[in-house]
């Protein structure tokens, strides 16, 4: 089987049922126009109609804080590695955050290999969810190409009326949707109307910035020294809000943590931010990045020109999540299409 | 939540001994160390090592043995005003135990060298890393052509391994110069900054590798002077200093430009890295 299509009456038995067999993480309203994943029980805790979450998926497959050894110093420096992990379905992911997941499995796939997170990543079923129009303005994910799904997911949800339709991925999107029992096969009809809907998504969903992606890290090369980081660097406050909320930040910080009597502990990993001035300062005192507009430029390369000559790949999901958060009001939209201004 | 054990984990130390932990000068300590294995740390001239101490942490530190050293490796600490780990490793002693993860990065290409002439330039701390291509240099002495030292340091009392600079004075396979910024009333050598001894080296700049590793102010001033000398920028070899936090190429904070400082370097030709703004 690999589509089926599943009742809308039928939604929260789909959920329950999965409830009884993993934990299930979907996206609850947070009060206005806030979302966050969390655990759900049933459909009704649900919001599907939600613009993308605080904090996208990475916080399960690169939680905020994270042991990697627990230590004892009674005798010598003994150790061992662990890896806290829990057994989940995110469900209604949407195509951003797909894309993000994509672009971390990348990097912590890559040698050398970093298994506390391909751990996390195993123990992790994904249940996609199409986006049949923009959640509001700040989104780029056509300029992206993420308003469409690429793969990245064990089964995919696409709203179509009164039922959804259901692209099974995976063989464990198979067994998971086999457990519920609540579907029903697909129909010609059904495929049409998916076929309908993304040709209509094509008139809805179109280039946010006028500017050609493929371009892009060429005009970030060019534009090092442009005024725009400039201006950006005036306006930032460095509070770090846009490297938390990105799908594709994954910058981190080693600390030890001791417990009470400081002779056993923790080493643990926790998010940081290349937008803190201390993050690329050396033991000798010099800083690297000490101005915020050099800060703010490596963010933005970070995103559209180092991973695409690193990995091939742009490290924009174009979710939005930056624009929205920033207490400076920097638009990424905006960003991009000044630097474009400047060389095309 | 389920705990799991992890056996390769890069996290992973590996427990190890301080065999012996000497004062240099007021701020530097050399530590030599072996692995509780037994096994040596297996690394080239101009690699690191993240040194663990549990409940304070871990720190990048260079290697400044050369591997030819057999059993144990040395690397040489500054303690630096407010730095929580250099601190903490400065009151270790022979007989504590130390966690080692590494080697990490790229070193020196010491296959490269051989059948050329060498222009070694260190200055301050800059000593310790290039000390481990010193060493491996003098120990496969004969396959390589002239050998150029170069040290600075701020005054005498900054000078780190001065009984080896006394040996590297005295061997005649080696031309060796040093400069400090400021004199003292017993010193006898030249006085000025590391740059004005560059002119007077004679060189041939088609059949030699010039090494510069120092702190970040000295790579421009130096390199300036090598490209006087008609060296090639890609016969300049330079080693960056950056904040290797996981070794792994992960974390983000040495990063330079799309460059990972502790995969792809921290050794790196310096026509790779000359046009990245703010590498040097």
């Amino acid at each position: 089987m690999q589509n089926a299509i599943l009742r809308k009456s039928h939604l929260n038995d789909f959920i329950s049922k999965l409830a009884v067999i993993e934990k299930v993480m979907a996206p609850v309203a947070k009060g206005p126009n806030h979302y966050a994943f969390e655990e759900v029980k049933s459909a009704k805790e649900i919001s599907l109609q939600y613009i993308p979450t605080i904090l996208p998926p990475k916080k399960y497959f690169m939680p905020q804080h994270e042991t990697l050894l627990e230590y004892d110093t009674r005798e010598g420096q003994k150790m061992h590695a662990v890896a806290e992990v829990e057994k989940m379905v995110l469900f209604g992911v949407h195509t951003c955050d797909l894309a993000g997941i994509q672009c971390l499995n990348i990097v912590f796939s890559d040698r050398p290999k970093d298994l506390n997170y391909l751990i996390h990543k195993n123990k992790i079923a994904i249940i996609g969810f199409e986006c049949n129009n923009y959640c509001d303005e700040h989104a780029s994910c056509a300029l992206m190409g993420n308003h469409i799904p690429k793969g990245g997911y064990d089964m995919f949800f696409t709203d179509l009326g009164d039922y959804f339709f259901i692209h099974v991925n995976t063989q464990l999107g198979e067994e998971l949707l086999d457990k519920t029992g609540v579907y029903e096969e697909a129909k010609i009809e059904h495929m049409n109307a998916l076929e309908d809907l993304r040709a209509k998504k094509k008139e809805i969903f179109k280039n946010e910035v006028d500017v050609d992606k493929n371009m892009i890290p060429e005009y970030f090369k060019k534009g090092f020294d442009s005024a725009v980081w400039d201006d950006l660097g005036e306006r930032c406050i460095s509070c770090g809000n846009c490297t938390n909320v990105c799908p594709t930040c994954y910058c981190f910080d080693v600390y030890d943590d001791p417990d009470l009597g400081a002779k056993t502990g923790k080493r643990i990993r926790v998010w940081d931010s290349c937008q803190n001035e201390p993050f690329a300062r050396v033991a000798g005192g010099e800083s690297f990045r000490s101005q915020r507009k050099d800060r703010k430029r490596h963010r933005f390369n970070r995103k559209f020109r180092y991973p695409v000559e690193r990995y091939g790949k742009f490290f924009c999901t174009g979710c939005g999540r930056c624009t929205r958060v920033c207490m400076a009001k920097i638009n990424l939209k905006d960003t991009i299409k000044s630097l474009a201004k400047e060389y095309k | 939540m389920e705990k799991m054990s992890i056996n390769r984990s890069a996290y992973k130390i590996k427990e190890a001994k301080i065999l012996s932990a000497r004062r240099l000068t007021d701020s530097e300590k050399l530590f030599d160390i072996a692995l509780q294995s037994g096994e040596s740390l297996d690394y080239e001239p101009g690699q690191f090592a993240e040194v663990s101490i549990f409940g304070v942490g871990e720190a990048p530190i260079s290697i400044c043995s050369s591997p030819t050293k057999r059993g144990s490796f040395e690397l040489c600490v500054r303690a630096v005003g407010d730095g929580r780990f250099t601190n903490a490793m400065h009151k270790l002693e022979a007989g504590d135990d130390i966690g080692i993860r590494g080697p990490f990065g790229v070193g020196f290409p010491v296959q490269l060298f051989e059948g050329n002439d060498l222009m070694l330039v260190a200055g301050g701390l800059g000593i310790a890393p290039l000390r481990s291509l010193i060493n491996y240099v003098i120990d496969n002495r004969r396959d390589f052509g002239k050998v150029n030292i170069l040290l600075g340091c701020k005054t005498p009392l900054n000078m780190l391994f001065g009984d080896e600079i006394e040996d590297w004075q005295k061997r005649i396979d080696i031309n060796f110069s040093c400069t400090v910024d400021r004199g003292a009333p017993d010193w006898k050598g030249n006085v000025g900054l590391i740059t004005s001894l560059i002119p007077g080296v004679d060189l041939d700049p088609e059949n030699t590798f010039a090494v510069v590793v120092g702190p970040p102010i000295m790579y421009k001033f130096v390199i300036k002077e090598l490209t006087g000398k008609n060296i090639p920028d890609h016969r300049i070899l330079v080693s960056l200093e950056r904040h290797m936090k996981c070794g792994l190429g992960k974390c983000g904070h040495c990063q330079i430009h799309n460059i990972y400082c502790c995969q792809d370097g921290p050794v790196f030709f310096y026509d790779r890295i000359k046009d990245l703004k703010g590498a040097i």
